[in-house]
């Protein structure tokens, strides 16, 4: 494998898959992290972490979404939340999905959405 | 009510739907920062017979880029849209991404209304609350708002709208007519 990934063609990305990031493995303690969560950096980076793990904390530094970290590492969100479930699992971040959607879309909040997108 | 407040950021998801080359990724791009977001799927048993996989027995992921866009109400409030892949056989991330959804954009082109059916059931179904844009391309014949109504044989509460998805005004008012429709929906639930 070359260090510049070899595309395919447009549909297929790149030759090297995002998988073989993650050891081919599709599942991780991170699968149900919806894509609003957000994710942040905690406690002390071990020196070991890979190229990738240490983009993740240097971007959840402030709190992000696991979309826009998607997006940053230009990385599939599946490969990117079975990066942040092991991440999780070794204490690196925390990820709340409390904020995920409507449920805790209150009539306060939609009024000041309605407000902010006529401010827009 | 004072948790909202607490550190974590409220987010929002907002869908937008609708059939192949119907405006979604102008939509989103018109009024907000839109990006790429990759996401790599298995094939579902839906995308059997649909994708043709004869040679190809090893793929059985697909990658599928969704429009992503997010709009910054306030340092701690965010909307995030999603174009959703208009195709059937990408249902199975349309159950993930309206989760939780705030609620859904049906774009609909008065020249193939049939394509937006599926997006409009779906919704339906799921009691995902969802507004119906007209996207009025160039010159394309303009039909009252009743008759799209009629055509698609919608319940009378839910909005329908001609727009025009490259302004970013008309896709501010189809936003807030959302957003306004949703917050009907909660407080006659309440």
């Amino acid at each position: 494998m070359s260090d510049s990934p070899q595309w395919f063609d447009e549909e297929a990305g790149p030759v090297v898959r995002p998988y073989a990031l993650i050891r081919g493995r599709t599942r991780s303690s991170g699968d149900t992290f919806d894509l609003v969560a957000t994710v942040r950096a905690i406690g002390d980076p071990p020196g070991e972490l890979g190229p990738e793990q240490q983009l993740i904390l240097r971007a959840a530094r402030s709190p992000i979404s696991v979309a826009d970290l998607a997006v940053e590492l230009d990385l599939p969100v599946g490969v990117v939340r079975v990066l942040l479930g092991d991440m999780r699992d070794h204490g690196l971040i925390s990820v709340s999905s409390s904020s995920a959607g409507g449920t805790r879309a209150n009539e306060r909040i939609l009024k000041e959405v309605i407000n902010g997108l006529r401010a827009l | 009510m004072d948790s909202v407040l607490s550190e974590d950021p409220v987010a929002l998801k907002i869908l937008v739907a609708g059939g192949f080359g119907v405006g979604k990724t102008t939509l989103v791009g018109s009024i907000s920062e839109i990006k790429p977001l990759r996401t790599e799927e298995v094939l579902s048993d839906r995308g059997i017979g649909v994708d043709d996989l004869d040679g190809v027995e090893a793929k059985n992921t697909t990658t599928v880029a969704m429009d992503f866009g997010r709009i910054t109400i306030r340092e701690g409030l965010v909307v995030y849209l999603f174009g959703t892949p208009g195709q059937e056989r990408f249902w199975f991330m349309w159950d993930e991404l309206s989760h939780g959804a705030l609620g859904a954009v049906v774009i609909a082109d008065t020249r193939r209304l049939t394509d937006c059916f599926p997006s409009l059931d779906y919704f339906e179904q799921r009691g995902t609350p969802f507004v119906v844009a007209v996207n009025c391309f160039d010159g394309a014949a303009q039909h009252s708002v009743d008759d799209v109504r009629i055509a698609l044989d919608l319940d009378d509460n839910v909005p329908v709208m001609l727009c025009d998805v490259r302004r970013r005004t008309s896709a501010k008012e189809v936003m807030i007519t959302l957003v306004e429709h949703s917050l009907r929906t909660l407080t006659s639930a309440n």
